[in-house]
């Protein structure tokens, strides 16, 4: 059966190692963001990798207009639909401290963006009875830190609305996959101090593909990030309150 | 963030650098990089030596910079960024029945890096150098101009990027003609060859399209230069088992793991690994033009010190100044495993390319002072030898020394003035052997 893939925040490397394992198992992929050259550069390397089709589309999380022309095409595609986002940005929680105003595009970028494209997609899923979802969150959404908090807050929010999404495409006969990557090596994180136990974007793509297949509901990535934020969240908010961790 | 202050070396991890490196993942970012801050580009860094370094300055790292732009079935035409790895290629290709026409030993340089330095591999006395397979290579210019040059338009620019060492824009991309391949495995013989002479003469008789020589670099009197021969051809035949999977060198290594009688053991029980009547085994495209390559890291072999490779190329008339230098080399004591000959074709497709008719020799040693001694006296005779050394291994050479070897050096150096008036493209290697100075 044909699989068409929507990838959104698809000129991050995180998104580009994910779609072209899809093109390597020969999935149509529509790789959806704002930099038009780039993406179709992506659209073209992904056919050469093997892609049943790759185009690029327009998709702004600021941008409410720019999601139902994707919408529409993949609505006469025939087969599964499914949609990956890795939309997102992440200013340094100083910048946010000196402008408040942040505070509302980054909640869009991580989270009411994504979260009302997915809810305008979702009937489509439904009436095919099919299709999955991945949502990459991230560890920083697990627990408040003074370092992200406002990042963190964005993802958590998106974290806890693919949980409810999860509940509904399941009754429907589809699946929400949510990713809480660490660490990774993107342009995201590059030059930012105290980075460790790096993940490379290959590396997490091929978690992600793996969690798909195995219709996983919740990964962390690299696995062992579970243990790191399981016990960050196991401290007792008197001490952690004053951690800078 | 845009710059990360960061340290990074060569392969051989004897020159350092450290300074502000930029990654851009899309061509906006890159063209914008090279507006406002123009700087040299590097690759995978598997240059062995200063090549890729901009100490205390800024470098751009073209590694995600890394995608396929077009890839026609029919003619075997492909357009890639200039970050593609070469072992992708191989990868991706090889099962739709094309491969790059060259690849060095290893598949993880990029096809930026191949260009920059024009490679040449087991097949060049068949199909020359990487830059002769090259149909046109696109530049972004100091101040962000983008140039596109090939063999019938622009020339000159054309053959000062082929092996240009970076020096004439950074290399965006490249339209590449790969060679058809019956499939995706190769048919190997291996020989044991029980002295140099008989090495050259079996080089020579070699009718093979890829060939190398591995010689025991330890051994000395009858057994001098002895070694294994490999030959290949592209095959469809069976392919072999499942590959491994790759493992890493944790840690640097301490520096006797590497040392004259580790070396020699090593050497001697490789050398018998071939039967006397020499075997045939039929394996993946890249298990043998890329031996290496499933031990990632493996310079950390050499302890944190790091090593040095020596490659020259002599003329087919100076064969016997290589025997002296392998006979020298086996008295010091200080060769490692990994030593390479192989009889090279005249191909070259740049002014600072490498490859000559003749003969190339490739060696390892670990970085001590006896060595870098041994090295020096290894150059002179290349000199003397009317040979050549390698701009992508060399890490001790004098400017006069390498300017003597290449002469279009200085027509080579107009087109980087042109290209790069200001200089800012200009790494620690340019720097060391002052190739961008006049005359």
């Amino acid at each position: 059966m044909t699989k068409t893939w929507i990838i959104l925040g698809a000129t991050s490397s995180m998104a580009r190692a994910f779609a072209r394992k899809l093109a390597e198992h020969g999935h149509s992929v529509i790789v959806a963001g704002r930099d038009m050259d780039d993406l179709k550069a992506l659209a073209a390397d992904l056919s050469a990798r093997g892609a049943a089709e790759a185009s690029a589309l327009t998709f702004d999380a600021r941008d409410p207009a720019t999601f139902a022309p994707i919408i529409r095409k993949v609505e006469i595609e025939p087969g599964e639909i499914n949609v990956a986002s890795f939309v997102g940005s992440m200013p340094p929680q100083a910048e946010i401290d000196a402008d408040p105003a942040l505070i509302g595009s980054v909640a869009i970028d991580n989270f009411t963006g994504p979260a009302r494209f997915l809810a305008e997609i979702l009937p489509v899923l439904e009436a095919r009875a099919c299709g999955t979802i991945v949502g990459v969150a991230s560890v920083a959404g697990d627990r408040g830190r003074i370092g992200n908090y406002t990042y963190g807050a964005a993802k958590a929010g998106f974290a806890t609305y693919l949980s409810g999404l999860r509940n509904r495409l399941t009754r429907a006969g589809g699946h929400v996959v949510t990713v809480k990557p660490g660490f990774v090596d993107t342009s995201m994180t590059w030059g930012i101090e105290g980075m460790f136990l790096v993940a490379s974007p290959d590396k997490v793509a091929g978690d992600i593909l793996k969690a798909v297949e195995k219709k996983r509901n919740v990964i962390y990535t690299p696995g062992f990030w579970w243990i790191i934020m399981t016990i960050i969240r196991l401290i007792p908010e008197r001490i952690f309150k004053k951690l800078s961790i | 963030m845009l710059w990360k202050q960061t340290d990074y070396s060569g392969w051989g991890r004897v020159h350092k650098a450290h300074g502000e490196v930029a990654r851009p993942e899309r061509g906006a970012h890159l063209a914008r990089l090279m507006q406002d801050r123009p700087a040299p580009a590097y690759g995978m860094l598997r240059s062995y030596n200063d090549s890729p370094l901009n100490d205390g300055g800024r470098a751009i790292d073209m590694t995600r910079m890394d995608k396929i732009l077009a890839f026609d079935p029919e003619t075997g035409v492909l357009e890639v960024e200039a970050g593609v790895q070469l072992g992708d290629l191989i990868r991706l290709f090889a099962p739709r029945g094309w491969i790059p026409a060259v690849v060095p030993g290893t598949g993880f340089p990029t096809v930026g890096g191949a260009i920059a330095h024009d490679i040449h591999g087991k097949n060049h006395h068949v199909l020359g150098s990487f830059g002769q397979h090259v149909l046109s290579v696109t530049l972004i210019q100091p101040g962000g101009k983008r140039v596109t040059a090939s063999p019938q338009r622009g020339k000159a620019l054309f053959r000062a990027t082929m092996g240009g060492i970076g020096q004439t824009g950074v290399i965006v991309s490249a339209r590449l003609q790969l060679i058809p391949t019956p499939g995706p495995s190769m048919r190997v013989k291996s020989t044991r060859v029980e002295s140099f002479d008989e090495f050259l003469a079996l080089l020579d008789a070699s009718t093979f399209r890829y060939n190398v020589g591995w010689i025991d670099g330890t051994a000395k009197g009858g057994g001098l230069g002895r070694g294994i021969l490999e030959e290949a051809e592209l095959t469809d035949g069976p392919r072999a088992g499942r590959a491994l999977p790759p493992i890493t060198v944790p840690v640097d290594l301490p520096s006797f793991a590497l040392s004259g009688p580790t070396v020699k053991a090593f050497n001697a029980a490789y050398w018998r690994k071939v039967p006397s009547q020499g075997n045939v085994h039929v394996m993946p495209i890249a298990q043998h033009v890329f031996p290496l390559d499933k031990l990632h890291d493996w310079n950390r072999l050499y302890g944190k010190r790091g090593f040095h490779q020596f490659q020259c190329v002599v003329p087919v008339a100076e064969a016997g100044a290589l025997k002296e230098m392998v006979a020298k080399i086996a008295r010091s004591g200080l060769a490692s495993p990994l030593a390479v000959i192989k009889r090279m074709g005249d191909g070259r497709a740049g002014m600072l390319s490498f490859p000559m008719e003749g003969y190339t020799l490739a060696i390892d040693f670990p970085a001590r002072e006896k060595a870098e001694m041994l090295i020096a006296e290894l150059e002179a005779m290349t000199v003397e030898a009317t040979g050549r050394l390698y701009l992508g291994k060399d890490a001790l050479a004098s400017g006069a020394t390498i300017k003597a070897m290449y002469p279009e050096w200085e027509d080579w150096a107009k087109e980087a003035a042109r290209a790069d008036p200001d200089g800012v493209l200009i790494t620690d290697m340019v720097r060391r052997l002052q190739l961008r100075d006049a005359t």
